[in-house]
Protein backbone atom coordinates (compact mmCIF):
# COMPACT_ATOMS: atom_id res chain seq x y z
CA UNK A 1 0.00 0.00 0.00
CA UNK A 2 1.15 3.05 -1.11
CA UNK A 3 0.80 6.89 0.57
CA UNK A 4 2.29 10.07 -1.44
CA UNK A 5 3.25 12.83 1.42
CA UNK A 6 3.03 16.03 -0.87
CA UNK A 7 5.98 18.53 -0.38
CA UNK A 8 5.51 22.16 -0.94
CA UNK A 9 7.83 25.06 -0.89
CA UNK A 10 8.15 25.08 3.40
CA UNK A 11 6.82 22.16 3.84
CA UNK A 12 8.79 21.09 7.40
CA UNK A 13 7.04 18.05 8.66
CA UNK A 14 6.88 15.70 5.74
CA UNK A 15 9.98 13.96 6.31
CA UNK A 16 8.65 13.49 10.49
CA UNK A 17 5.56 12.02 8.39
CA UNK A 18 7.47 9.68 6.17
CA UNK A 19 9.50 8.07 8.71
CA UNK A 20 6.16 7.86 11.01
CA UNK A 21 4.00 6.05 7.46
CA UNK A 22 7.31 3.92 7.00
CA UNK A 23 9.76 3.77 9.64
CA UNK A 24 6.80 2.94 12.42
CA UNK A 25 3.86 1.63 10.22
CA UNK A 26 5.68 0.31 7.71
CA UNK A 27 3.65 1.74 4.56
CA UNK A 28 5.18 2.62 1.33
CA UNK A 29 5.49 6.51 1.41
CA UNK A 30 6.74 8.31 -0.91
CA UNK A 31 7.43 12.12 -0.89
CA UNK A 32 6.00 14.09 -3.44
CA UNK A 33 6.94 17.51 -4.95
CA UNK A 34 4.06 20.00 -5.46
CA UNK A 35 4.82 20.50 -8.59
CA UNK A 36 4.47 16.82 -9.89
CA UNK A 37 1.75 14.80 -10.75
CA UNK A 38 0.96 12.34 -8.26
CA UNK A 39 1.99 8.83 -8.70
CA UNK A 40 -0.19 6.45 -10.33
CA UNK A 41 -0.53 2.80 -7.74
CA UNK A 42 -1.02 5.27 -4.44
CA UNK A 43 -3.87 4.62 -2.15
CA UNK A 44 -4.18 7.41 0.04
CA UNK A 45 -2.54 11.01 0.50
CA UNK A 46 -0.94 12.84 3.46
CA UNK A 47 -0.37 16.72 3.01
CA UNK A 48 1.94 17.16 6.17
CA UNK A 49 2.50 20.46 8.32
CA UNK A 50 5.31 23.60 8.37
CA UNK A 51 4.67 26.70 6.66
CA UNK A 52 4.23 26.56 2.77
CA UNK A 53 5.31 29.77 1.12
CA UNK A 54 5.93 31.57 4.45
CA UNK A 55 2.26 31.59 5.25
CA UNK A 56 2.29 34.13 2.91
CA UNK A 57 -1.19 36.00 2.35
CA UNK A 58 -2.72 33.47 4.57
CA UNK A 59 -1.34 30.01 5.67
CA UNK A 60 -2.05 27.59 3.08
CA UNK A 61 -3.84 29.95 0.36
CA UNK A 62 -0.60 29.72 -2.46
CA UNK A 63 -0.13 25.91 -1.46
CA UNK A 64 -3.83 25.43 -2.54
CA UNK A 65 -3.38 26.62 -5.89
CA UNK A 66 -0.34 24.04 -6.77
CA UNK A 67 -0.86 21.95 -9.41
CA UNK A 68 -0.70 18.88 -7.93
CA UNK A 69 -3.59 20.22 -5.64
CA UNK A 70 -6.11 19.16 -8.60
CA UNK A 71 -4.81 15.17 -8.97
CA UNK A 72 -5.67 15.77 -4.94
CA UNK A 73 -9.35 17.05 -5.58
CA UNK A 74 -9.55 14.44 -8.20
CA UNK A 75 -8.46 11.37 -5.75
CA UNK A 76 -10.83 12.55 -2.71
CA UNK A 77 -13.71 12.70 -5.08
CA UNK A 78 -13.15 9.40 -5.65
CA UNK A 79 -13.17 8.25 -2.21
CA UNK A 80 -9.42 7.71 -1.81
CA UNK A 81 -8.38 8.69 2.04
CA UNK A 82 -7.01 12.27 2.12
CA UNK A 83 -5.37 13.27 5.53
CA UNK A 84 -4.35 16.81 6.19
CA UNK A 85 -2.56 18.31 9.32
CA UNK A 86 -1.91 21.84 10.42
CA UNK A 87 -0.44 23.31 7.53
CA UNK A 88 -1.98 19.98 5.47
CA UNK A 89 -5.45 21.31 7.34
CA UNK A 90 -5.25 24.29 6.06
CA UNK A 91 -4.09 24.09 2.46
CA UNK A 92 -7.23 21.62 2.38
CA UNK A 93 -9.58 24.76 3.79
CA UNK A 94 -8.50 27.15 1.17
CA UNK A 95 -8.24 24.57 -1.34
CA UNK A 96 -12.45 23.98 -0.77
CA UNK A 97 -11.63 20.49 0.04
CA UNK A 98 -12.84 21.06 3.51
CA UNK A 99 -15.36 24.05 4.93
CA UNK A 100 -14.68 26.91 6.87
CA UNK A 101 -11.52 29.15 7.60
CA UNK A 102 -8.47 29.05 10.01
CA UNK A 103 -7.28 32.18 11.69
CA UNK A 104 -5.05 33.30 14.03
CA UNK A 105 -5.10 31.95 17.19
CA UNK A 106 -6.99 34.23 19.91
CA UNK A 107 -3.31 34.71 21.37
CA UNK A 108 -1.85 35.52 18.52
CA UNK A 109 1.16 33.45 20.02
CA UNK A 110 2.45 30.33 17.90
CA UNK A 111 1.75 28.05 20.15
CA UNK A 112 3.66 24.65 20.99
CA UNK A 113 2.70 22.43 23.28
CA UNK A 114 1.13 18.67 24.54
CA UNK A 115 -2.70 19.25 24.65
CA UNK A 116 -5.82 16.20 24.41
CA UNK A 117 -8.12 16.02 22.00
CA UNK A 118 -11.33 14.14 21.91
CA UNK A 119 -12.76 11.88 19.02
CA UNK A 120 -16.49 13.03 17.79
CA UNK A 121 -16.44 11.38 14.46
CA UNK A 122 -14.84 6.98 14.37
CA UNK A 123 -16.75 6.33 11.01
CA UNK A 124 -13.67 8.36 9.03
CA UNK A 125 -10.05 6.31 7.50
CA UNK A 126 -8.08 7.65 10.42
CA UNK A 127 -10.14 7.32 13.56
CA UNK A 128 -12.01 4.26 13.02
CA UNK A 129 -9.79 2.50 15.56
CA UNK A 130 -11.53 4.40 17.79
CA UNK A 131 -13.98 4.74 20.62
CA UNK A 132 -16.49 7.41 20.65
CA UNK A 133 -15.28 10.05 23.03
CA UNK A 134 -11.96 8.38 23.25
CA UNK A 135 -9.12 11.48 24.59
CA UNK A 136 -5.74 11.64 22.23
CA UNK A 137 -2.92 12.94 23.99
CA UNK A 138 -1.38 15.00 20.99
CA UNK A 139 1.51 17.47 20.37
CA UNK A 140 -0.09 20.96 18.52
CA UNK A 141 2.66 23.81 16.90
CA UNK A 142 0.62 26.55 14.68
CA UNK A 143 0.40 30.11 15.09
CA UNK A 144 -3.03 30.12 12.78
CA UNK A 145 -5.32 27.36 13.83
CA UNK A 146 -8.26 28.91 15.01
CA UNK A 147 -10.60 26.98 13.26
CA UNK A 148 -13.66 29.03 12.49
CA UNK A 149 -17.31 28.61 10.54
CA UNK A 150 -20.43 31.23 10.83
CA UNK A 151 -23.18 29.41 11.96
CA UNK A 152 -25.13 27.74 9.34
CA UNK A 153 -21.64 26.24 8.61
CA UNK A 154 -21.23 24.49 12.12
CA UNK A 155 -24.81 23.52 12.07
CA UNK A 156 -24.20 21.86 8.97
CA UNK A 157 -21.04 20.10 10.04
CA UNK A 158 -22.88 18.91 13.19
CA UNK A 159 -25.96 17.85 11.17
CA UNK A 160 -23.22 15.26 8.83
CA UNK A 161 -21.16 14.49 11.57
CA UNK A 162 -18.31 16.30 9.83
CA UNK A 163 -16.50 17.50 13.25
CA UNK A 164 -13.96 14.33 13.90
CA UNK A 165 -12.06 16.01 17.25
CA UNK A 166 -12.33 18.62 19.13
CA UNK A 167 -10.04 19.94 21.85
CA UNK A 168 -10.42 18.79 25.63
CA UNK A 169 -9.48 22.61 26.90
CA UNK A 170 -9.42 25.46 24.77
CA UNK A 171 -6.52 26.04 23.35
CA UNK A 172 -7.09 29.18 20.64
CA UNK A 173 -10.79 30.14 20.58
CA UNK A 174 -11.87 27.63 18.04
CA UNK A 175 -15.30 27.53 16.94
CA UNK A 176 -16.93 24.63 19.02
CA UNK A 177 -13.34 23.83 19.99
CA UNK A 178 -12.59 22.39 16.67
CA UNK A 179 -9.60 20.35 15.98
CA UNK A 180 -10.05 18.62 12.97
CA UNK A 181 -13.18 18.33 10.63
CA UNK A 182 -13.63 15.72 7.68
CA UNK A 183 -15.67 16.13 4.13
CA UNK A 184 -19.18 15.00 3.61
CA UNK A 185 -18.44 11.74 2.37
CA UNK A 186 -16.06 11.34 5.76
CA UNK A 187 -12.58 10.40 3.22
CA UNK A 188 -11.22 13.87 3.53
CA UNK A 189 -9.60 14.63 7.11
CA UNK A 190 -8.13 17.51 8.16
CA UNK A 191 -6.37 17.91 11.87
CA UNK A 192 -4.55 20.84 13.41
CA UNK A 193 -2.25 19.01 15.91
CA UNK A 194 0.70 16.71 14.34
CA UNK A 195 -0.06 12.94 15.02
CA UNK A 196 3.34 12.30 13.17
CA UNK A 197 4.90 13.61 16.43
CA UNK A 198 2.78 12.18 19.17
CA UNK A 199 2.70 8.31 17.47
CA UNK A 200 6.02 6.89 19.00
CA UNK A 201 6.46 6.73 22.87
CA UNK A 202 10.11 7.59 22.74
CA UNK A 203 8.65 11.45 21.38
CA UNK A 204 5.35 11.48 23.35
CA UNK A 205 5.60 12.30 27.00
CA UNK A 206 2.19 11.09 27.65
CA UNK A 207 0.91 7.87 25.71
CA UNK A 208 1.26 7.39 22.17
CA UNK A 209 -1.02 4.72 21.54
CA UNK A 210 -3.78 6.63 20.85
CA UNK A 211 -2.32 8.70 18.25
CA UNK A 212 -0.57 6.02 16.79
CA UNK A 213 -4.43 4.73 15.69
CA UNK A 214 -4.63 7.38 13.76
CA UNK A 215 -2.42 5.40 11.47
CA UNK A 216 -3.58 2.19 12.61
CA UNK A 217 -7.13 3.35 11.21
CA UNK A 218 -5.30 4.00 7.62
CA UNK A 219 -3.65 0.50 8.12
CA UNK A 220 -7.16 -1.13 8.50
CA UNK A 221 -9.29 0.97 5.75
CA UNK A 222 -6.10 0.38 3.46
CA UNK A 223 -7.04 -3.89 4.69
CA UNK A 224 -3.51 -4.22 5.75
CA UNK A 225 -4.70 -4.98 9.30
CA UNK A 226 -8.07 -6.05 10.61
CA UNK B 1 -3.47 53.12 -21.56
CA UNK B 2 -3.16 54.65 -18.13
CA UNK B 3 -2.07 52.90 -14.84
CA UNK B 4 -4.21 52.91 -11.86
CA UNK B 5 -2.99 51.85 -8.06
CA UNK B 6 -6.15 49.73 -6.93
CA UNK B 7 -5.72 48.95 -3.42
CA UNK B 8 -7.52 46.24 -1.76
CA UNK B 9 -8.47 46.56 1.85
CA UNK B 10 -8.75 42.74 3.11
CA UNK B 11 -10.85 42.94 6.52
CA UNK B 12 -12.68 40.06 8.43
CA UNK B 13 -16.32 40.52 9.12
CA UNK B 14 -17.44 42.45 12.16
CA UNK B 15 -18.42 38.85 14.00
CA UNK B 16 -15.19 37.85 13.73
CA UNK B 17 -12.82 37.98 17.12
CA UNK B 18 -10.35 40.50 16.24
CA UNK B 19 -7.52 40.09 18.79
CA UNK B 20 -4.88 42.53 17.00
CA UNK B 21 -7.13 45.30 16.75
CA UNK B 22 -8.92 44.84 20.47
CA UNK B 23 -4.95 44.55 21.58
CA UNK B 24 -4.23 48.04 19.60
CA UNK B 25 -7.10 49.86 20.95
CA UNK B 26 -7.33 47.75 24.56
CA UNK B 27 -3.58 47.88 25.18
CA UNK B 28 -2.46 51.03 23.27
CA UNK B 29 -4.46 53.60 22.67
CA UNK B 30 -6.99 53.18 25.47
CA UNK B 31 -4.38 53.42 27.86
CA UNK B 32 -3.03 56.74 26.60
CA UNK B 33 -7.01 57.92 27.44
CA UNK B 34 -7.72 58.60 23.61
CA UNK B 35 -11.38 57.64 24.55
CA UNK B 36 -12.83 59.39 21.38
CA UNK B 37 -11.51 56.38 19.69
CA UNK B 38 -14.29 53.82 19.87
CA UNK B 39 -12.64 50.56 18.35
CA UNK B 40 -9.96 49.49 16.13
CA UNK B 41 -10.09 46.71 13.70
CA UNK B 42 -6.56 45.66 12.03
CA UNK B 43 -6.87 44.58 8.01
CA UNK B 44 -4.50 44.17 5.35
CA UNK B 45 -3.65 46.33 2.16
CA UNK B 46 -2.31 44.86 -0.62
CA UNK B 47 -1.97 47.86 -3.83
CA UNK B 48 -2.35 46.09 -7.29
CA UNK B 49 -0.50 48.56 -10.55
CA UNK B 50 -2.30 47.51 -13.48
CA UNK B 51 -2.98 49.39 -16.80
CA UNK B 52 -6.44 49.31 -17.60
CA UNK B 53 -9.31 51.70 -19.94
CA UNK B 54 -10.66 53.04 -16.82
CA UNK B 55 -10.98 52.69 -13.26
CA UNK B 56 -13.87 50.99 -13.01
CA UNK B 57 -12.40 48.59 -15.66
CA UNK B 58 -9.13 48.21 -13.26
CA UNK B 59 -11.00 47.72 -10.21
CA UNK B 60 -13.16 44.79 -11.94
CA UNK B 61 -10.54 43.55 -13.00
CA UNK B 62 -8.50 43.39 -9.82
CA UNK B 63 -11.29 42.23 -7.87
CA UNK B 64 -11.81 39.32 -10.31
CA UNK B 65 -8.35 38.26 -9.90
CA UNK B 66 -8.88 38.55 -5.62
CA UNK B 67 -11.81 35.77 -6.29
CA UNK B 68 -10.24 33.69 -8.89
CA UNK B 69 -6.98 33.26 -6.66
CA UNK B 70 -9.06 32.97 -3.33
CA UNK B 71 -6.60 36.49 -1.81
CA UNK B 72 -9.69 36.63 0.49
CA UNK B 73 -11.24 33.63 2.51
CA UNK B 74 -15.30 34.84 1.86
CA UNK B 75 -16.24 33.24 4.82
CA UNK B 76 -14.40 35.48 7.04
CA UNK B 77 -13.39 38.13 5.33
CA UNK B 78 -14.60 40.76 2.99
CA UNK B 79 -12.49 43.66 0.40
CA UNK B 80 -13.38 46.69 -0.24
CA UNK B 81 -11.11 49.33 -2.47
CA UNK B 82 -9.72 52.51 -3.20
CA UNK B 83 -8.81 53.45 -6.68
CA UNK B 84 -6.14 56.21 -7.81
CA UNK B 85 -4.96 57.06 -11.55
CA UNK B 86 -1.09 57.00 -11.22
Amino acid sequence: MKVAVIVFPGSNCDRDMHHVLTDVFHLDSQLVWHTDELPKNIDAIVLPGGFSYGDRLRAGVIAAHSPVIKDVKKMAERGMPVLGVCNGFQILVESGLLPGALLKNTSLNFMCKWTEIIVKNNKTPFTNKFKLDQRIPIAIANGEGRYYADDVTLKSLKKNNQIVFTYAEDVNGASLGIAGICNKAGNVVGMMPHPERSAEQIINPKNAKPASLIFESLLSTLGVMA
Amino acid sequence: MPSFKVNVIIENKPEIVDPEGDTIFNDLILKDKKTTIKKVRSAKMLRFVIDAKSKESAEKTVLDTCNEFRIYNPLVSKVSVETLKV
